[in-house]
């Protein structure tokens, strides 16, 4: 049995095989599960805004979706991957709740996918699945073992990306 | 004034926590009136968290939950949000329609207006005792209702933080019905510069 790593709220982490990633109840946030296709890395970042830009000098990096990235990946090469055999998959970007007026701040979800996907982009990543959007939560696990990416959810069953 | 929660001393805690107990004290009277049940509460507790431990509160990640969020405007921003489990929202809405307290509950439009307008009633007497107290103008959005797993419904809330900050501050209250069985728990989450508001607001700098 693979050990299973937890990644929270606003954290990143990468992992060598054996292994599995987990992250937890992702709402409007987007988990970004990468794998290495060669040596069976696996990272997991699990951001919750779009971009630093907004950032003060200090704040946690792996909050954002353009910073979480950007590390995500290097961790991944420190790790001995190369960038050109990762890929992508990615889950999250819900919007929780439906307000009758509808702000800028509560389609955060999927201004959050749009950047993440952007990013990955630029990083030449391609991401081949994903499962975003909706209004209801998601918990993700990432396998080392053929990079399969499982999604659970209440209500909406389970399924493998 | 301490505008990041780090700057945050016990003193202002503790002001913090009496702003939970006047608040909820008036949410719990507005709610054992409507039940017409006796309804009881905790010591507030003044939750500073990391983000990775948010989704943590209320027993986990994926345990399902009804959320009831409503966003504040006015003289401070944020939200509030009343958090139950399946078994005290069967309750509560057996109680308030006249049904037998076991009988099943289907999570119909009628069964999430009744939640929703719960989650309205304790806000609305939570925030008027705030808002008399601080004479602060505190206006509440209409609420919205979700049932899913308490990781996602709690990062509403701490994204919004997220913009200005690397933790979020979370004043809780639990109530109970007098036997200890948790009927649900209420937030109030201040935003990054509208706690400074209050605590300035009472005086306290």
């Amino acid at each position: 049995m693979a050990e299973i790593i937890k990644v929270g709220m606003a954290e990143l982490k990468v992992s060598q095989h054996p292994s599995i990633l987990t992250t937890l109840g992702l709402g409007s946030c987007i988990g970004i599960a990468l794998y290495d296709r060669i040596k069976k890395n696996i990272g997991m970042a699990h951001i919750m805004l779009p971009s630093s830009s907004i950032a003060t000098a200090s704040s946690n990096r792996a909050k954002f979706a353009d910073t979480g990235i950007h590390d995500l990946i290097e961790e991944m090469r420190r790790c001995g991957s190369d960038i050109r055999s990762i890929v992508a998959k990615i889950a999250g970007g819900a919007q929780m709740f439906a307000f009758a007026t509808q702000n800028e701040s509560m389609k955060i979800g999927q201004r959050n996918a749009e950047a993440t996907r952007a990013i990955l982009a630029d990083f030449r990543i391609p991401i081949i699945a994903e499962d975003t959007g909706g209004n209801y939560g998601r918990t993700i696990e990432l396998s080392s073992e053929d990079g399969s990416l499982k999604v659970k959810t209440i209500g909406f069953g389970i399924k493998y990306l | 004034m301490a505008d990041n929660i780090s700057g945050l001393n016990n003193f202002h805690l503790d002001v913090l926590r009496e702003i939970g107990n006047i608040g909820a004290g008036n949410a719990a009277t507005a709610l054992a009136k409507l039940l017409d049940k006796r309804i009881e509460m905790r010591v507030p507790q003044i939750r500073i968290m990391r983000f990775s431990e948010v989704s943590d509160v209320l027993g986990g990640a994926e345990t399902p939950v009804i959320g009831i969020l409503l966003q504040l405007q006015g003289d401070i921003s944020g939200s509030m949000m009343f958090i139950l489990d399946y078994p005290s929202s069967r309750m509560l809405v057996n109680i308030l329609m006249g049904k037998p307290l076991e009988t099943d509950l289907e999570y119909d439009e009628m069964t999430c207006s009744v939640l929703t307008e719960i989650g309205n009633i304790l806000a609305g007497s939570y925030l008027s005792a705030l808002s008399n107290l601080t004479n602060l103008m505190i206006i509440p959005d209409v609420p919205a209702l979700a049932i899913d797993m308490a990781g996602a419904i709690l990062s509403v809330p701490a994204i919004e933080f997220g913009k200005t900050s690397d933790t979020v501050l979370y004043i809780e209250n639990v109530f109970t019905d007098g036997c200890d069985s948790v009927i649900g728990d209420l937030f109030l989450v201040p935003d990054d510069l509208s706690y400074g508001k209050l605590l300035e607001a009472l005086g306290v700098v």
